[in-house]
């Protein structure tokens, strides 16, 4: 969502506000006919067979944002700095030619639609996700709805890009719950039963909490070698 | 097409192939070990653990 924000307020400075907005409620309209098209299909599958799907999902998913997570906090791979890439956003806005398409700026409107639809898929995918392996996908998306009026908020209080944003954490965060989950209704499905049943998932969160914070010390002192 | 089926791609697989691959085997295996008499919630954990770890191996 950080990016997203990124993205829009970069078209709005640079070209055009009426556009990069429209652009991005389109997508916003998308992402939600995404979420309203597959929830639903989604729950009439058996929640075993579900579960085994959606734990699979999250956890290829939330190993990807764990993984780029640790690299970037044992010093492997560079910090994402909004600052630069609202510069980079805005720089390629301004030498881009202007095309006016039903009465917008098209380069605007696209690359905030573009923007706004892939950075929202993500987050379109857990709400689908977790909301269908829990029975509530309204729940989950009221959630994505709070959390991006949260981020709205701050880019408008901020006016710019949120660069104070620990944005590695967060990710490091969201790829610890992703995968916890993962593991947890993965295992489920494929017929585990779980010593404590739901108690365990506290117990698969902090050995994935603890794991992850293993490599990242061991990544970091490899670094510091190599240098 | 082509960059359709990239994102998908990049959105599912991501950087590394080794890692969704290895992932299915682990499900796959802790599947047949469910229908035994032995626990099975043990490997799962422990096979993503070093899945993580030799991705990140490999990416250093």
């Amino acid at each position: 969502m950080v990016e997203a924000l990124t993205i829009v307020l970069a078209m709005g400075v640079t070209r055009s506000w009426r556009a990069a907005l429209i652009g991005t409620a389109v997508a916003l309209v998308a992402l939600a006919a995404v979420v309203a098209a597959l929830g639903p299909a989604l729950t009439v599958i058996p929640i075993e067979s579900l579960r085994l799907v959606v734990g699979a999902l999250l956890l290829v998913f939330g190993l990807q944002w764990l993984r780029k997570a640790i690299l970037r906090a044992s010093s492997w791979r560079a910090l994402r700095d909004e600052e630069a890439v609202f510069a980079r956003e805005a720089a390629e806005a301004r030498t881009a030619a202007r095309e006016e398409r039903g009465g917008l700026d098209w380069y605007a409107f696209t690359i905030s639609f573009k923007g706004v639809l892939l950075e929202g898929l993500e987050v379109a995918f857990i709400v689908i996700t977790f909301g269908s392996a829990q029975g509530s996908i309204p729940l989950a998306a009221a959630g994505a709805l709070a959390a991006l009026a949260i981020v709205v908020v701050a880019g408008t209080v901020a006016r710019g890009p949120l660069s104070r944003v620990p944005e590695n954490t967060l990710a490091f965060a969201v790829g610890v719950m992703l995968t916890t989950f993962g593991i947890f209704w993965g295992a489920e499905g494929a017929g585990v039963e779980w010593p404590g049943d739901d108690a365990a998932l506290l117990g698969v969160l902090a050995f994935v909490l603890l794991v992850s914070l293993g490599f990242v010390t061991a990544l970091r002192r490899r670094r510091l070698a190599t240098a | 097409m082509k960059r359709f089926a990239k994102f998908w791609w990049d959105f599912l697989v991501g950087d590394d192939w080794r890692f969704a691959v290895s992932i299915v085997l682990a499900f796959a295996l802790t599947a047949v070990l469910a229908t035994t008499s032995v626990p099975a919630w043990w490997l799962l954990p422990l096979a993503v653990a070093a899945v993580l770890w030799l991705s990140l191996r490999r990416a250093v």
